[in-house]
């Protein structure tokens, strides 16, 4: 029971922990939290195989950023604790979805029973290049025989700027209408 | 002038046109014109076709003109083309003459008709049709004037279409004829199955080495094609729609059933000779049916008191003599007749168009009578006409049946049997004929007043064409005359290429192997006269001097009476056994088949993709978490099946 | 030493865990957190492979969907902001219109 285990396993089990409590939460802003605590975990976890690089964007990109993003809209929209969430489904329901669930997991798990793999293990300790997933190295690569997709993610972060401006501007006089009022399209947009 | 064959049919057909196209735009003097001037001229260029044809020598008359290529197709090979020759010649001599005297006649007898301009379309076309139909030089051709013919007659016997009665009776007619034109065309086909040609020449000539002589399929060609000429004809068992037919105005009736149309069946068999005297037992079934009809349908003549009815079973009647001749190979006895017939035929008809015009509108001889001193010129052409009829000596009938009747007792292909039917059928013919001349024209007038204050003649236009008929009636056996009276017979002399043309002399060599004595000839010449005289004074008798013995032998017989003015029922027998199956059929077909079966089908179709959209519309429920379950249910089986299976 | 399947196992569950949260939950935005965890659980299950065959391409491959996901994020995020506006509600099961 080396360093590695215990690391792997703590993380392991708060990134398990984190996502789990994230679903079952009623407040939206814990969930999100929870979410970032599993994120943290699974950070670890890339650095100990190696991804240096990736680990830490992860950290400031989809932690720092993306998170906050979320919290934003959540501040934005002024969500309560208690919003009306409605009749929880029934258990039929429930049962089929986690049943569903479980088999995906349990079918992933017998594929990769199949793989076999030589490098057997992992770790900061035994690395084995200098440069394994440095900045240094996955620049390389990036901006060699992948740089294509790389100028296309450029373009596509572009338009996703524009997409969420465009969409979310807030027309002259609009007044949100609750629920129950909403235009029935159905019926050709009367109440 | 052999150039002009085809005009002879063609300007009928330009005067139907006109008439046709323009009515209601064209005055009545005009109409009456073209359509009378369109056949006169068809029958002026026939005569000069006659003498055209009578100046080749005898093996030379046979000539063909082709107006073009009708249907190349493969190995059938038709054209437009008109022959003429000897038997051609005659029919459209009859043909377009009758016609013409008819057309004027009409002029007359419908003057006040609003259909004035359609009826005179319709018998352009029917004149035109019937011509194509004798001028044909091969089957289709006439087969395409066979049933034009058959058209007009169903458009000129509804006429009055208003009246039921009437439009009933065209698609009588029609309907019958169809069932007779089935059997001809298939005739047709086993001829062109086995001969590979329709062209009359090229199937006369081929015959012989095509078919076996007395084999079954040339037999069954023959019958087939016979099977055409007794719905066409009126023969047993589809003459039902000539009664009927007596709805019509009376010139169409004196022309198309009487002159015309009815006689395209023995004209075919005529023409198509050669198969026949290959075939003596299906010649044995045409005399066989053609003797029975004439017995028949004179019974029936009997008791009719309708004056139209009367003279259409006599039609049915003398059309069973001219098959019997067919039927014993005289087929140049069979064609004297026709045209003798037409002559006389038309002048009863017309004649009695004037009674039934004279008596405004009356057809029941009960309620004639005493006509005789109101109808000058009406009465002694109609006398002319019933002396034709009858076979008194001198006139045209009589030696046209006669020639018959002794062809068909020393023929070779005859029996004395045949003889008898026709003798006996004779006396009858004689009885109701002049049964109809007492009941009509002597005797007590039996009309009601008003009725009588209208009495007139007819006018000229109406006279005139029953006049030169009666001098035809008279003078038109002259050229038929049998040889024992020390002359040429003219018109067997003419007509004898036709016969022997192409399966060498059929008739000659059985008439003189099977011909009798002269002795016989005049023998059986005078017992029918004899006959003839004797039903002939029984009728006078009967209906003339002693009414009451008439009446009282009617209740005497009276269960055969009914039968025979109900003829024999075979109508209602018909309707029983073959009309009415026929309807329930259809109605089941409608009913069941129709709605049930094949509108459940199609509309149960409908109902059943309607009602599985209705089910499977229930899967867009609009709930995306429901959508996303069935995504990952179907991740599952896919990564199930690929692993695993 | 710790087997490389161990960590695509726990890749396997957490993206398991980020189905349950899609198909069970009603809020909106915790639906939209879970798929941002299952592209998480991806992302380690590529980094896992990437250190096993022992190549960088893995890592791009990581680098590339972070991007994507980050573009969807905020989108998606607007979308649902538009949405609230006119619903009041981040409940899924009201935005169920598109029916039948």
């Amino acid at each position: 029971m080396n360093l590695d285990t215990i690391v792997f396993l703590v993380s392991a089990v708060v990134a398990v922990f984190g996502a789990t409590m994230m679903i079952s939460q009623r407040n939206t802003v814990a969930s999100v939290l929870y979410l970032i605590l599993s994120l943290a975990a699974q950070a670890v976890l890339y650095i100990q195989l190696g991804a240096i690089f990736l680990g830490a964007v992860l950290i400031i990109v989809y932690a720092g950023a993306i998170m906050v993003l979320f919290l934003f809209v959540i501040m934005l929209l002024n969500l309560r604790g208690n919003q009306d969430m409605g009749d929880p489904p029934g258990p039929v329901s429930r049962f089929t979805k986690y049943l569903v669930s479980i088999l995906l997991v349990i079918e992933l798990v017998f594929i990769i029973r199949g793989v076999a793999f030589d490098t057997d293990a992992s770790g900061i300790m035994s690395m084995t290049a200098d440069n394994f997933g440095s900045v240094k190295a996955v620049a390389m690569l990036l901006f060699t025989d992948y740089l294509y997709p790389f100028e296309l993610t450029g373009v596509l972060l572009l338009v996703a700027i524009i997409g969420a401006v465009v969409v979310s501007k807030r027309e002259k006089d609009k007044t949100p209408t609750p629920t129950d009022q909403a235009p029935d399209i159905r019926n050709g947009g009367a109440n | 002038m052999f150039d002009y064959i085809f005009l002879v049919p063609l300007i009928p057909l330009v005067g139907f046109l006109f008439n046709g196209l323009l009515i209601g735009r064209v005055p009545r003097p005009l109409i009456s014109f073209v359509g009378c001037i369109s056949v006169g001229l068809s029958f002026l260029l026939s005569v000069f076709l006659f003498f055209s044809l009578k100046s080749l020598p005898p093996e030379a008359r046979f000539i063909e003109q082709v107006l073009f290529s009708w249907i190349p197709a493969g190995s059938l090979h038709v054209d437009i083309a008109f022959l003429l020759d000897p038997l051609s010649t005659v029919m459209i001599l009859v043909v377009s003459g009758v016609s013409f005297l008819i057309h004027v006649y009409s002029v007359g007898y419908m003057h006040d008709d609003p259909g004035y301009g359609r009826y005179f379309s319709f018998l352009n076309l029917f004149t035109f049709s019937m011509l194509t139909l004798v001028l044909a030089n091969n089957f289709v051709l006439m087969f395409v004037g066979w049933e034009g013919v058959g058209l007009c007659s169903y458009l000129l016997i509804g006429f009055w279409f208003e009246k039921k009665s009437a439009s009933d009776a065209g698609k009588k007619a029609f309907i019958v004829n169809r069932i007779g034109d089935f059997g001809f065309l298939l005739g047709m086909f086993l001829i062109f199955w086995q001969v590979g040609s329709l062209h009359f020449e090229t199937v006369m000539k081929a015959a012989p080495t095509v078919f076996m002589a007395g084999g079954g399929l040339i037999t069954a060609a023959c019958l087939l094609l016979f099977v055409g000429a007794i719905g066409k004809s009126a023969q047993i068992p589809l003459y039902v729609w000539l009664p009927d037919a007596m709805e019509g105005p009376t010139p169409v009736s004196a022309l198309i059933h009487a002159a015309t149309m009815v006689t395209a069946g023995v004209y075919m068999i005529a023409r198509t000779n050669a198969l026949y005297v290959m075939a003596p037992d299906a010649l044995m079934v045409v005399a066989i049916v053609g003797a029975v009809t004439a017995l028949f349908a004179a019974t029936i003549g009997l008791a009719q008191n309708d004056i139209k009815r009367v003279l259409a079973y006599s039609t049915v009647s003398q059309l069973g003599y001219m098959f019997l001749a067919c039927g014993v190979t005289a087929f140049t006895a069979g064609i004297f007749h026709l045209m003798t017939h037409a002559f006389f035929k038309a002048l009863l008809f017309l004649g009695a168009g004037s009674v039934i015009h004279a008596m405004s509108a009356e057809q029941d001889m009960r309620k004639m009578g005493g006509l005789k001193k109101y109808l000058p010129i009406t009465y002694p052409t109609m006398l002319i006409a019933t002396l034709a009829i009858t076979g008194i000596p001198g006139l045209s009938g009589f030696f046209s049946k006669d020639e018959i009747l002794w062809k068909s007792f020393s023929s070779l292909n005859g029996h004395p049997l045949l003889w008898v039917i026709g003798f006996v059928t004779a006396g009858l013919t004689a009885f109701y004929m002049f049964r109809l001349i007492y009941l009509t024209f002597h005797g007590r007038e039996r009309m009601d007043d008003k009725t009588k204050h209208h009495l007139h003649e007819s006018p000229r236009t109406m006279t005139v064409p029953l006049i030169l008929l009666a001098v035809f009636s008279v003078i038109g056996g002259w050229i038929g005359m049998p040889h024992i009276f020390g002359v040429v017979n003219y018109f067997e002399h003419w007509l004898e290429p036709v016969m022997a043309h192409g399966a060498g002399a059929a008739e000659g060599p059985m008439l003189a192997a099977g011909g009798g004595d002269t002795g016989t000839e005049v023998l059986l010449m005078v017992v029918s006269v004899v006959l003839v005289l004797v039903a002939i004074f029984a009728a006078r008798y009967y209906y003339l001097k002693n009414t009451q013995a008439a009446t009282s032998l009617s209740e005497k017989l009276s269960g055969v009476h009914q039968l025979l003015l109900n003829k024999y029922y075979v109508d209602e027998i018909y309707g029983a056994v073959i009309v009415r199956p026929v309807v329930y059929g259809s109605i089941f077909l409608w009913k069941v088949v129709d709605v049930v079966i094949i509108d459940g089908f199609a509309n149960g179709m409908a109902t059943i993709i309607r009602d599985i959209s209705e089910l499977l519309k229930n899967i867009q429920t609009g709930q995306v978490r429901k959508y996303a379950t069935i995504f990952v249910v179907g991740v599952v089986i896919l990564i199930a099946y690929f692993t695993f299976g | 030493m710790i087997p490389i399947s161990a960590y695509l196992i726990l890749a396997a569950v957490l993206f398991g865990i980020g189905t349950v949260g899609v198909l069970t939950s009603r809020n909106v935005i915790v639906i939209f957190m879970a798929i941002e965890l299952m592209l998480n659980a991806a992302n380690l299950a590529l980094i896992a492979f990437s250190r096993g065959l022992n190549v960088l391409d893995g890592h791009v491959f990581v680098f590339l969907v972070l991007t994507v996901a980050a573009a969807e994020a905020a989108v998606g995020l607007a979308l649902i902001v538009l949405i609230f506006r006119n619903r009041e509600s981040i409940n899924i099961d009201r935005f169920s219109i598109m029916k039948w």
